[in-house]
């Protein structure tokens, strides 16, 4: 990775995480009691990277593209940071059943919106 | 705030590229991308119980928070990478592997929050212990 697809990859985490603030600030504004936010952000966005990566794959993009678009934009605009502790915040406040499907619940259905992504990618 | 969140993404987000690049995955898992998200959920977990203890999410600690929090370690962590490269393992028919490293970093993660938290309340500050105190 040289200077400039670094600056790349910076500037499409920066934009990911700007799309992250926005999309939670508006899912918190609507819906509260659970951190909805956080999984339709990880959910659309192993999605897109499972595309971009299967894209990758079948070199119908260019891998720079998959670099600035997924391990920049998507990376930034995905977080396991938040969801973290947003599953401990609702074990804290006595929600098990919630904090076992934001934190089992979102993995399994990222890892599948990832394995979609990825098919439509090697197929398109 | 959206240009702090920004700035603190790309930071964030060009230092996991680094480590990414000069520590590679071996067998299709990114030990890497493991101890990130690891650590990072660790630094939030600190980082949110310490400004929690110092006080409302207001002025000084909100733009604090969302430039690190948000944006630094938000962009540092990732969740897609890590459902991506399960989702290529279990694909690849490695589901011991995929499903493994999927709920050890997940389990792995929560278990970091809880020392930060844990951390952040061990060495708060007396004055907020004080006034907690007197409020009871």
């Amino acid at each position: 990775m040289n200077t400039l697809e670094l600056v790349l990859v910076a500037v499409g985490g920066g934009v990911g995480a700007a799309l992250r603030f926005l999309l939670d600030g508006l899912v918190k504004a609507r819906v509260t009691g659970f951190p909805l936010g956080t999984l339709v952000i990880n959910v659309s966005g192993s999605l897109v990277l499972g595309l971009l990566t299967g894209l990758g794959q079948a070199g119908t993009i260019p891998l720079q593209s998959v670099a600035v678009l997924g391990t920049g934009m998507m990376g930034g605009y995905t977080t396991f940071s938040t969801a973290s502790v947003e599953t401990v915040q609702l074990l804290r406040s006595g929600k098990p059943r919630l904090a076992v499907l934001n934190g089992l619940g979102m993995l399994v259905v990222s890892v599948g919106a990832a394995a979609l992504g990825l098919w439509l990618g090697r197929n398109t | 705030m959206l240009g702090l969140v920004a700035l603190g993404g790309a930071i964030g987000t060009a230092v996991r590229a680094l480590l990414a690049e000069a520590f590679p995955a071996h067998a299709g898992i990114s030990w890497t991308i493991l101890a990130i998200n690891v650590f990072g959920a660790f630094c939030l977990g600190v980082l949110l119980e310490a400004l929690a203890h110092r006080g409302p999410d207001v002025g000084r600690r909100r733009t604090f928070r969302l430039f690190v929090g948000t944006g630094v370690l938000g962009g540092f962590t990732t969740y897609s990478t890590l459902a991506d490269d399960t989702a290529q393992l279990l694909d690849a028919g490695h589901w011991t592997a995929g499903g493994g490293y999927a709920l050890l970093t997940v389990v792995l993660g929560l278990l970091a929050v809880g020392a930060g938290v844990l951390l952040a309340g061990a060495v708060r500050p007396k004055r907020a212990v004080r006034s907690k105190g007197a409020a009871r």
